[in-house]
């Protein structure tokens, strides 16, 4: 297969980028998109120029790395997929296709396609966890769950991180992923003891980092490689009013 | 002021999702009083007798300019924010994600339509109804008794242009409420996914009542004044 690349070329956060135009020929159906961009890079750097910055690491879609906006859609066209699982058969032989970084205030760009979503990790480090003495492993069976609760739980445990969320939001509204992590440990007896204090601070956050605020369009839940859906920011939008009306 | 209503997010959607409520109940309320004009114009005229510049109704007024106007100012700080959010860059290439409703991305533009034609509506009515006898006058600048509700919606939609602008009017309203009267109860937290269906079913429901009520007076009175009491 032959495809035409419409790639975001940008030195460093301070350049002003542009779109550069590729070629990449004789390509597998069976090529995974990131392999694709690994094969455009392995020909840049033969003709001596420089390659296209991207993020990757696990390529199985669990590490959350990856990102991309391949034709107006954040991990591309699969549904429930993150751009490291998704194929060259899924697109047209011969097709153009265009590549972005993630576009959101809160996620300014680094290089190229690489984009600095370290608002998410200071998010995370403001309430995304349960303080626990650590010693030796407890017992399984020491505190039961009804399994509605666990299954609730690990849906929104299952959010990687990406940023598909922000980036996918006309709002730039980080809700979706501050709410799966809120949500995943509100559920769970050992993440509730810190769940009110857990939402104001990671809603505070948010807030302060820049990201915008929700309008319930759920574009986000469209876009998400994990299908995460808004009933957590329901739950967040609960678990935070409770919270501030208790105050 | 430190209060979670105005500094954050959550706290600013609260505020909008209540007031948005409490313009849905109202409009509700209004919609079901302009039908009677429909039924009985004397009845009609009787409830604008009733309502008139009395305290409750006065009262009455000054909440709601007060609602319409917080969740007009938050609408826009909100939207404001929401676009410095989005960043200066904007993409190249979108689409319409899957499941997205059009309204939901154009809720401010809605809105402005929505303001301009309450705008409007206010000159058309209330500045010769309320505001009349708010000024102690008995008549108003065409000559009705301020309570002659009736007489002002014939006068008004015998003009082809006022039914075309109130059906616009109504046409953006609805738009707004298919949105807004799910997205309300999914800002205080009172959704889930059994839920969504439902609710965005029922925001489909009430904003085709209210639609259709508007509209059934301006084009009852435009094309049959007989059905009205006209002649
Ligand atoms: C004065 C002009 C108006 C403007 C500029 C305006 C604007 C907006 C905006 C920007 C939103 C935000 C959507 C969101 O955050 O989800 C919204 C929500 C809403 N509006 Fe309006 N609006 C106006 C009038 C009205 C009227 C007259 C009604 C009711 C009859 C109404 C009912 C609602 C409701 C129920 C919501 C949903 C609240 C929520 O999402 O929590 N609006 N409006
Ligand atoms: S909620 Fe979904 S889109 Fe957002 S960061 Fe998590 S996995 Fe990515
Ligand atoms: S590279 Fe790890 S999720 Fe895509």
């Amino acid at each position: 297969m032959n495809f035409t690349l419409k790639i975001w070329r940008q030195k460093d956060a301070k350049s002003k980028g542009a779109f550069e135009t590729y070629k990449v020929e004789n390509i597998s159906a069976d090529t995974s998109f990131l392999e694709m961009l690994d094969i455009l890079n392995n020909d840049l750097v033969h003709q001596g120029k420089e390659p296209v910055a991207f993020d990757h690491d696990c390529r199985e879609g669990i590490c959350g790395m990856c990102s991309l906006h391949i034709d107006g859609q954040a991990h591309g066209p699969s549904k429930g997929a993150t751009t490291c699982q998704i194929y060259m058969r899924k697109f047209k032989d011969g097709a153009t296709i265009t590549i972005e970084p993630w576009r959101s205030a809160a996620f300014p760009v680094i290089k190229d396609l690489v984009v600095n979503r370290s608002a998410y990790d200071q998010i995370l480090q403001a309430g995304g966890f349960i303080s626990v003495r650590t010693n030796s492993v407890p017992d399984a069976n020491a505190i039961p769950i009804p399994k509605k609760d666990a299954d609730e739980s690990m849906d929104a445990a299952a959010c990687i991180g990406c940023g598909a969320c922000a980036a996918t939001c006309k709002n730039g509204s980080a809700m979706l992923f501050v709410a799966a992590r809120v949500s995943s440990l509100a559920k769970l007896p050992q993440g509730r003891v810190e769940a009110t204090r857990r939402a104001k601070a990671m809603v505070a956050k948010m807030d302060e980092l820049g990201f915008g605020n929700c309008t319930n369009t759920g574009a986000c839940q469209a876009e998400c490689p994990k299908q995460i859906s808004i009933t957590h920011i329901a739950r967040l939008n609960r678990e935070f009013l409770s919270a501030k009306f208790k105050d | 002021m430190s209060c979670f209503l105005s500094n954050s997010s959550l706290g600013k959607k609260l505020v909008m999702s209540v007031t948005g409520c409490f313009l849905v109940l109202f409009i509700l309320f209004h919609m079901s009083m302009n039908v009677t004009a429909i039924i009985s114009p004397e009845g009609y005229n009787a409830i604008c007798e009733f309502l008139g510049a009395n305290w409750y109704a006065l009262a009455g007024t000054v909440v709601l300019a007060a609602g319409v106007l917080i969740h007009f100012i938050y609408a826009i700080i909100l939207t404001l924010r929401n676009y410095k959010a989005r960043g200066s860059q904007r993409y190249a290439v979108t689409v319409q994600e899957e499941g997205v409703a059009w309204a939901s991305k154009n809720m401010l533009v809605l809105g402005f339509i929505v303001l301009a034609g309450l705008l409007l509506h206010l000159f058309n009515f209330w500045s010769k109804m309320q505001l009349v006898e708010i000024m102690g006058q008995h008549t108003n600048s065409l000559g009705y008794s301020p309570a002659d509700g009736a007489a002002l919606i014939r006068y008004t939609f015998s003009q082809w242009y006022y039914v075309v602008i109130y059906l616009v009017w109504f046409a953006a309203l609805w738009f707004h409420l298919t949105h807004g009267v799910w997205s309300m109860f999914q800002s205080v937290g009172w959704a889930n996914d059994t839920w969504y269906p439902r609710l965005k079913c029922i925001a489909n429901i009430v904003a085709t009542i209210i639609f259709l009520g508007f509209a059934a007076v301006v084009l009852v009175y435009f094309f049959c004044p007989c059905i009205a009491g006209a002649c």
